[in-house]
């Protein structure tokens, strides 16, 4: 029986696949098909999950079997309910006050810990003395990263006109802007040929039987 | 009419291109052209974090991914897995996506089909299974891991898993790797694990995010080494010394990029003829 339901598995998963690449001829019905039964499918498998596996353990389960240790689970309860109010358009208004606090506490705490990581931290790591490295590729890159940063910074300064001069650190700015969009592209192109290559695997090996 | 050709043309010419495509993919998987790959600083220096880390150390594994980035991220876990658990580390799971705990069960049930009866689950390996929440939820892991993962996914109390006896927070972890997708993922760890907490930090991440990630291999170590997608996959199989499914991807990724940079060159040559053209009919008009 397992081994009728995995190769039932294996021919629906095939099938999907197919659908989903025939887009790249056209449009059509079975990528449509394909299409909405993913949308119904994901949409379906996160209420499920979130109602088994966040709300049962972590909030009925507790105010059921020991309400008085946990009846400040009341709280983010009520706030919940008032989010769903949104969906009634006379009481949507409710709903802007748990949006309010979630928007307000998730801005404080990532802004404290953003400030560190992304602000201080980032530019200790560009005040380096490139000539602490034995290596010349680290003395280079050490100094590449120095110049990158000011010049890179500098061509988001937009208070005095890049002329003269102040146009030589835009310039070299946007070179290594370019370059890190390069690479980016490269890294993007990696991604999707990678995805690509998972699914002509599959296709060429569990269910084809191609390779071994 | 013109634009009507123009648009069959171009619409004829991308099927070709996306037929070739997968020509250049699927043929190198059916018969590889042996073309290895080699390591580069950002695998081996998360490499070297595990490597470097005593045998018995708890660490935590986080799969903040699901199906849809598996074939990149996949073979990550399990290669980091394996090596973890040559090194003797205990391992505990954890996801900030849903699905990632069932992501983490298939990676511990293809690493464990090397170590056979060796690995036991709750004492070499457990999985905490998923918990929204991001950073917050690290954070709460600083006070008391307890509270956060009452339970395993298996529905044992935490006190009940040998694993997790000596581990009130984690703080008492060694270090952290996070498989990441998106966000939730690898920049909460940064922020917060080793932000707040100093424990060493390394990630995988799909290709894709891997450059937003660069910055953080720095001097201050906030992250302890990059894995960027499946090039990255197959370097670190390459360093624990066995070939995976990312070290057969590499050889059609090759020639499907050979095949990209014709493409780029073919595209661009063609570019500038049509401007040639452009421009020497003009100058005819003009006399």
């Amino acid at each position: 029986m397992a081994e009728l339901m995995k190769t039932i598995g294996i021919w629906l998963s095939a099938y999907f696949t197919l659908s989903i690449f025939s887009f790249l001829y056209k449009d059509n019905p079975f990528y449509k098909l394909a299409e909405q039964i993913f949308v119904g499918l994901s949409a379906a498998y996160w209420l499920v999950y979130t109602i088994y596996n966040i709300l049962i353990p972590n909030l009925f389960n507790k105010l059921f079997t020991d309400f008085a240790n946990n009846w400040i689970l009341l709280i983010p309860m009520v706030l919940g309910i008032m989010m769903l109010m949104r969906m009634f358009p006379k009481l949507e208004w409710v709903s802007r006050y748990p949006m309010a606090i979630m928007i307000g506490t998730t801005a404080a705490i990532a802004m404290l810990l953003s400030f560190q990581s992304d602000f201080l931290s980032q530019i200790a790591a560009t005040i380096v003395n490139p000539f602490k490295f034995s290596s010349p590729v680290d003395i280079v890159g050490t100094i590449l990263i120095i110049i990158g940063t000011i010049c890179g910074i500098y061509f988001f300064y937009f208070s005095k006109k890049p002329e003269g001069f102040y146009k030589i650190p835009s310039k070299v700015g946007i070179w290594f802007l370019m370059v890190s969009f390069g690479a980016s592209f490269g890294y993007t192109v990696m991604a999707r040929i990678s995805l690509l290559i998972g699914r002509l695997d599959f296709l060429l090996r569990d269910w084809l039987h191609i390779i071994k | 009419m013109s634009n009507d050709i123009n648009l069959t043309k171009t619409l004829r010419e991308r099927r070709i291109i996306f037929l070739l495509l997968v020509l250049a993919v699927a043929i190198p998987i059916i018969f590889p052209l042996g073309l290895k790959t080699h390591s580069t600083p950002l695998t081996e220096k998360a490499f070297e974090l595990i490597e470097s880390t005593p045998a018995g150390s708890p660490v935590i594994i986080s799969f903040d991914y699901d199906p849809s980035t598996v074939t990149e991220l996949q073979p990550m876990a399990i290669a980091i897995i394996e090596h973890a658990w040559r090194k003797n580390h205990k391992i505990i799971a954890m996801a900030m996506w849903p699905q990632g705990s069932q992501m983490a069960d298939m990676a511990f049930a293809e690493v464990q089909k090397k170590f056979g009866e060796e690995k036991v689950y709750g004492v070499d390996y457990v999985n905490l299974g998923y918990k929204p929440g991001g950073m917050v939820i690290i954070q709460a892991m600083g006070r008391n891991l307890k509270t956060v993962f009452p339970k395993d996914t298996a529905m044992i109390d935490y006190d009940d898993i040998p694993i997790l006896k000596n581990i009130k927070t984690i703080k008492e972890i060694k270090y952290v790797v996070s498989l990441s997708a998106g966000d939730p993922g690898l920049r909460d760890w940064i922020m917060t694990a080793n932000g707040k907490f100093g424990i060493p930090v390394a990630g995988g991440t799909t290709a894709v995010s891997a450059p937003g990630f660069l910055p953080y291999v720095n001097d201050q170590n906030q992250l302890s080494g990059l894995l960027g997608g499946l090039k990255a996959a197959a370097e670190y199989e390459l360093l624990l010394g066995y070939e995976g499914t990312a070290s057969r991807g590499m050889n059609p990724q090759s020639v499907a990029h050979i095949f990209i940079l014709m493409l780029i060159v073919a595209g661009n040559i063609r570019v500038w003829r049509n401007r040639k053209k452009e421009k020497m009919a003009k100058e005819v008009k003009n006399g």
